[in-house]
């Protein structure tokens, strides 16, 4: 800034200092107001463990329990679904589980700790819609006439396999989250620790 | 009897020097000139304002009888929830209120489809008249947010299911998407500090914006005057008074004009809210008749109507680009489809504006282009199929391609000479 006789330049440095400090004063005042949007202290505290019992859940049955408000899927996979989970992936988009959407003890063909026991998250990876049971196989599944039994997310319509893994070409891009939990016992699951296991 | 004039005549000379309500009046009515020969299509605008106004009012009203809370209540249903039962059952003319308001919503998208429409068949938002198009851009992306706020309140099983729908489409956006989608929650998951908070932006935050885009969008129209269905500019020829030959003074003249739409519009209001105030599960779906389920997605899940066709453009979005995943892609493009209206004015390249004088490309075009939005509007309606979704991809392009196409084809179209006066027709 030039300083000739028009301009008085004590004057001018004060405008702009105080500007320059009243943007800053703005500016942190915003970050209390920004913040105040975040999850609350009594949000975040919320989100214990959950316990399930599956003594009485026979082959080929599914029970929803809810956890960090979050529907989580307990399925027992009969020996027919276990069979075709081997069958299907080349028509998965992540059959071997590689991107990091299970703990490390559920990285393998069953994407669980016991074969035929799937702990899965039910959300949709597109956008958070609940998958709709089709354990129906064939052409009665009103998915298509080779469907092994799965799921099918009702709002943008993708698909998964009786492990939650993806189908290719869907919007969801990828496999159901698993979630961490452990076995107390053979009959009882506790979802959301697994410092045991 | 002229002592009570003069009476009233010192009161507005008190007033005007204090205020300046005679020449508001003069500029903004009696001496706006409008072009002589608006038709139908000009009825929209003040129709959209007629229902912001009516939003306004049962809006208040209704705000004293909701509670947004999603605990439950002695019965095991959400108090929200609840509250709107009690609005429809129990609240004198709650009932009428509840539905003008849920009308209102859908008849709101009508008018301002049908007002932005109009602007595109006489090139409305062409030079000088871009920032009016800017404004009433703003305008339909607030009124989307507006919506959409709304609809989360009575916390039915829709309300929830497309709040999460929509709040996870921002998580989509790489890096930051996570904590963004986590900040607008409140939560982990949709829940009360959801319900707050877009109670907050649907009664104070959207509308006070809104109504000073209304206010922008207004005072833009009034700098540089309306165009009309010749696209023609009526200030080139004026008297000798300055007044443009082809105009007429908003009031009466247009303010009489408007009324007529408005005693139509108010008659078709109100059979829909008298006799199908759900209208077929468009306005008001079925499925908002539940109260929210965190564990259970309906089994048909589908955005109200007036968000069909952007709905159809996310999910017609189906494989990764550029090692991003499609779900990231299928935003963009929702994203994109809404804002690309908004760049009409340096797309369109034609030498003329008006509908009426454009060559059959423009028109080819245009009728393509409207044909892909209905279509997609309809499929966003329906479940998904392998057939439904190429068709969805297909007119996609379509929408898209009369957007990014127009600076070639609008320039290359054999158009007819334009008017020097405006017509009647």
């Amino acid at each position: 800034m030039s300083c000739d006789d028009k301009v008085d330049c004590g004057r001018r440095r004060l405008l702009v200092a105080t500007a320059a400090a009243g943007g800053v004063a703005g500016v942190a005042v915003a970050v209390p107001f920004v913040t105040s949007m975040l999850p609350s202290e009594r949000a975040k505290a919320a989100g214990a463990p959950v316990e399930v019992d599956i003594s009485t859940l026979g082959p080929g049955q599914m029970t929803t329990v809810e956890w960090r408000g979050k529907p989580v899927w307990v399925i027992n996979r009969t020996k027919e679904q276990l069979e075709s989970l081997k069958k299907i992936g080349d028509k998965l988009a992540d059959p071997k589980s590689e991107k990091n959407m299970q703990p490390e003890y559920a990285k393998n063909e069953t994407r669980s700790i016991k074969p035929e026991i799937l702990v899965a998250v039910g959300l949709c990876t597109h956008l958070g819609c609940s998958p709709t049971e089709k354990f129906k196989t064939g052409a009665e599944s009103g998915i298509e006439a080779d469907w092994p039994g799965g799921f099918f997310c009702p709002c943008h319509g993708s698909t998964f396999d009786l492990a939650g893994r993806v189908y290719k070409g869907k919007p969801a891009p990828d496999n159901l989250e698993i979630p961490p939990h452990m076995y107390l016992g053979d009959a009882r699951i506790v979802i959301g620790e697994d410092k045991k296991a | 009897m002229s002592k009570m004039t003069a009476v009233l005549q010192g009161t507005l000379n008190w007033v005007d020097e204090r205020f300046p309500l005679t020449s508001f009046w003069k500029d903004h009515l009696v001496g706006y000139y409008a072009p002589k020969n608006f038709n139908f299509w000009y009825l929209f605008g003040s129709l959209a304002m007629l229902v912001l106004g009516i939003q306004f009012v049962t809006g208040i009203l209704l705000t004293m009888h909701f509670k947004p809370d999603a605990s439950l209540n002695a019965s095991g249903v959400p108090v929200s929830f609840a509250s709107v039962e009690y609005i429809m059952r129990d609240v004198p003319w709650g009932w009428l209120i509840r539905y003008m308001h849920s009308t209102g919503a859908s008849f709101f998208f009508a008018a301002v489809y049908l007002h932005i429409f109009r602007g595109m068949l006489y090139g409305s938002y062409r030079k000088p008249r871009e920032l009016i198009w800017v404004f009433g851009m703003l305008i339909f992306f607030l009124l989307m947010a507006e919506a959409f706020f709304g609809y989360l309140l009575p916390w039915g099983q829709m309300s929830f299911w497309g709040a999460q729908v929509i709040v996870n489409l921002f998580s989509t956006i790489p890096l930051i998407g996570e904590d963004l989608s986590l900040w607008l929650r409140g939560d982990y998951v949709v829940g009360d500090a959801t319900l707050n908070r877009f109670f907050a932006f649907h009664v104070i935050a959207v509308p006070l914006v809104l109504l000073g885009l209304v206010v922008a969008h207004l005072i833009a129209l009034h700098q540089v005057g309306s165009n009309n269905p010749d696209g023609i500019e009526i200030k080139k020829n004026k008297d000798a008074n300055g007044i443009p030959l082809d105009g007429i003074p908003f009031h009466p003249y247009y303010t009489v004009k408007d009324i007529v739409g408005v005693v139509v519009f108010l008659m078709v209001f109100s059979v829909i809210i008298f006799f199908m105030p759900e209208f077929g599960g468009y306005f008001l779906e079925y499925n908002n008749f539940f109260p929210a389920d965190p564990m259970v997605t309906p089994a048909h899940i589908a955005p109200v109507w007036y968000f069909t066709p952007y709905y159809s453009i996310l999910r017609a979005v189906t494989y990764p680009l550029f090692g991003i995943d499609a779900k990231f892609w299928g935003v963009m493009a929702m994203g994109a489809a809404t804002m690309v209206i908004a760049l009409l004015p340096w797309l369109d390249r034609s030498p003329v504006k008006s509908i009426r004088y454009r060559g059959p490309l423009y028109k080819g075009f245009l009728a393509a282009f409207i044909a892909s939005f209905l279509i997609l509007g309809y499929l966003g309606t329906m479940g998904q199929t392998p057939v439904r979704t190429i068709v969805a991809q297909i007119c996609s392009m379509i929408y898209f391609a009369f957007f990014l196409l127009m600076p070639i084809y609008s320039s290359l179209d054999k158009c007819q000479p334009e008017p020097d006066r405006v017509t009647s027709k």
